[in-house]
């Protein structure tokens, strides 16, 4: 029972907990005891020096917006977002309420009257605002799988493919997505034309841009993943004669799946980074539209309001890649210490 | 004896840089039905080569191999091969593992409940049935290399190819493998094709004994017909005068006429002397 609880804490990258797991179980205390404090005590010790730091050294820089914001003063911002959202929740709540209770009259008064509902139209809110990074970079990321991994697989079973497109990868990877964003711009415009879209065209444009920069690292991964699988396991294949398609789904991806993810999480990675440069520029409702929102308006709760968005930012990438490897962990074959 | 497999006069070029590398030359051979042959040489003297010109992983450049009057050109289940480093697919069960072959060599001809039947009935053949839900990491060398052997075995194989199949495991857990297999050998009477470094594997389980010389340019030295009745006890057979004959023929071949290549300017390579010790 422990030991399955302590090997599930391990898969999901909770093992700072484990020794707190052997503590209440009795399991030598002094050893977890010392454990507990390497792996917890001292990164808070040192996330509060961190902090320490930071609001001594803000405290002495002035800027046109007024000081430099310290951690208390993220706070307080952070705080004012969260009460914005509630407020704007409110608000929406009682603009349908107004608008179910005029439509009522208007058929109380006249049954064949034609009644409208509008959405709500409000601003989005900080928190609305995450979720359509959360969405954008979740729809780059899968359009990008889509297209790497079956080429990935493509290229490491033949290697004359894989030479013949490696110059055209290697050339396209480390083009930064600012490069890309007008490019993008234009063709999503010219192409995505429909009266009633589905997706907004900024949208579309975060997604795709965030899509060109994250295919490369899934790619190269399922390709090197791919080429590289033991040759005995492709021989067994071709003696039982599987077809090839059974060849490729039941030997070589499953092989190559610690590989793959790897590539996968490093491509969603750099997606995030991609994506709040994306929405700054393509305006798409998102954390980067926050933050350029913010950089513009200039008020003096701006800087620590973006600063705000920095923390998010950073916290929703490190639970992305935490996310990633739990996945791995789970899929892959490999055991939990051997992936990392 | 009937001719069942033949090789006739195969010889290989392996493209390098410097132009074709002949690896064998006119490597000419016939096995009968229920035959088990081993083929020793030193390393890189190409051995798994024929092995593979056999399994048709390789195509041979002149020549070619013939199995019950048909030509051998591609992979088959007819020559199944069990790889010296077991060649699990980590990701499956000991069952599953032997299912994946199964459920593609008889596709349409046994039903679902037959190649259940048949799985286990395999797995049991090699005493893994305690273990067949057991993934090849759980389960110890030995284990694996019977599972590789119950896959192989359950693709009813005209002939049956190993690769050093015993190759990796330690002299107690081979000799056990290698009784098992006898033990098998004398229930199908496969034939059977095997490659081996060890003198006493040979001659313990083989009814002939193919040496090879040393490459480039490879070929079959010497056939030696090993006539010792079955079943073979090991410990028995440990003091036997003619048993012992057949094993310092091989051992001259090997050390007198074929010095291994390496040996000359380094030692002996370590396999060769502990099979060796262990007689």
């Amino acid at each position: 029972m422990k030991d399955k609880l302590i090997h599930s804490l391990e898969t999901v990258g909770l093992s700072p907990v484990v020794p707190m797991v052997r503590l209440a179980s009795g399991e030598n205390p002094k050893q977890q005891l010392s454990e507990i404090f390497e792996r917890i005590g001292l990164p808070i010790l040192a996330i509060a020096l961190f902090l320490l730091l930071w609001s001594v050294s803000a405290a002495k820089v002035q800027t046109s917006l007024g000081t430099l914001p310290g951690p208390s003063q993220v706070w307080q911002q952070y705080q004012g977002l969260v009460v914005e959202h509630q407020e704007e929740r409110l608000k929406e709540e009682a603009f349908y309420q107004r608008q179910e209770v005029r439509n009522e009259k208007k058929l109380a008064k006249n049954p064949d009257a034609k009644i409208k509902v509008r959405p709500y139209t409000g601003k989005e809110t900080f928190f609305d605002q995450i979720l359509t990074s959360l969405f954008t970079v979740f729809t780059g990321f899968i359009l990008a799988s889509l297209i790497a991994i079956p080429i990935g697989v493509a290229c490491g079973l033949n290697k004359k493919l894989y030479g013949a497109i490696s110059p055209i990868i290697q050339i396209l990877k480390p083009v930064s997505p600012l490069a890309w964003l007008p490019i993008v711009t234009m063709v999503v415009s010219a192409v995505y034309v429909s009266n009633d879209p589905m997706f907004s065209k900024s949208f579309v444009t975060s997604a795709i841009t965030v899509t060109l920069c994250s295919l490369w690292p899934t790619l190269i991964n399922t390709a090197t993943g791919v080429a590289s699988i033991d040759k005995d396991w492709l021989n067994v294949g071709r003696v039982i004669q599987l077809h090839w398609s059974k060849q490729v789904f039941k030997i070589a991806i499953p092989a190559s799946l610690p590989m793959i993810f790897t590539g996968l999480r490093i491509s969603l990675g750099i997606g995030w980074m991609v994506l709040i440069a994306a929405e700054m520029l393509a305006q798409n409702p998102g954390l980067g539209k926050f933050v350029w929102d913010e950089f513009q308006n200039g008020s003096s709760n701006s800087l620590g309001r973006i600063m705000v968005a920095v923390v998010v930012i950073g916290l929703i990438g490190y639970v992305l890649d935490w996310l990633m490897v739990s996945l791995q962990k789970i899929i892959s074959h490999s055991s939990p210490e051997s992936a990392r | 004896m009937s001719q069942y497999l033949q090789i006739d006069h195969v010889s290989i070029d392996f493209p390098t840089k410097n132009g074709p590398f002949r690896a064998l030359d006119g490597v000419d051979l016939k096995i009968a039905k229920g035959e088990f042959v081993s083929l020793i040489g030193h390393s890189g003297c190409g051995k798994s080569t024929v092995l593979n010109i056999v399994a048709g992983l390789y195509n041979a450049t002149e020549g070619g191999v013939v199995l019950e009057g048909k030509e051998v050109y591609q992979p088959g289940p007819d020559r199944a091969v069990v790889f010296q480093n077991h060649s699990l697919l980590p990701w499956l069960t000991a069952y599953q593992n032997v299912e994946l072959a199964v459920r593609e060599v008889f596709k349409g001809q046994k039903s679902k409940a037959e190649m259940k039947e048949w799985i286990e009935h395999n797995l049991e053949l090699v005493h893994m049935t305690h273990a067949k839900d057991k993934r090849p990491d759980e389960i110890s060398g030995g284990m694996k290399q019977r599972v590789g052997i119950a896959r192989a075995l359950a693709m009813q194989p005209k002939v049956l190819l190993m690769d050093e199949p015993f190759g990796a495991l330690d002299a107690l857990t081979r000799a056990h493998l290698q009784d098992s297999l006898m033990e098998i050998q004398q229930e199908l009477n496969n034939t059977v094709i095997m490659i081996t470094h060890d003198v006493d594997e040979a001659v313990l389980l083989s009814d002939k004994i193919v040496m090879m010389t040393n490459g480039p340019a490879a070929t079959i030295g010497e056939v030696l017909d090993v006539k010792l009745a079955r079943p073979r006890d090991r410990v028995a057979l440990a003091d036997d005068a003619e048993y012992n004959h057949y094993r310092s023929q091989v051992l001259k071949f090997l050390y007198e006429r074929q010095r291994n290549p390496a040996q000359a300017s380094e030692k002996v390579k370590p396999k060769l002397v502990k099979s060796g010790e262990a007689a």
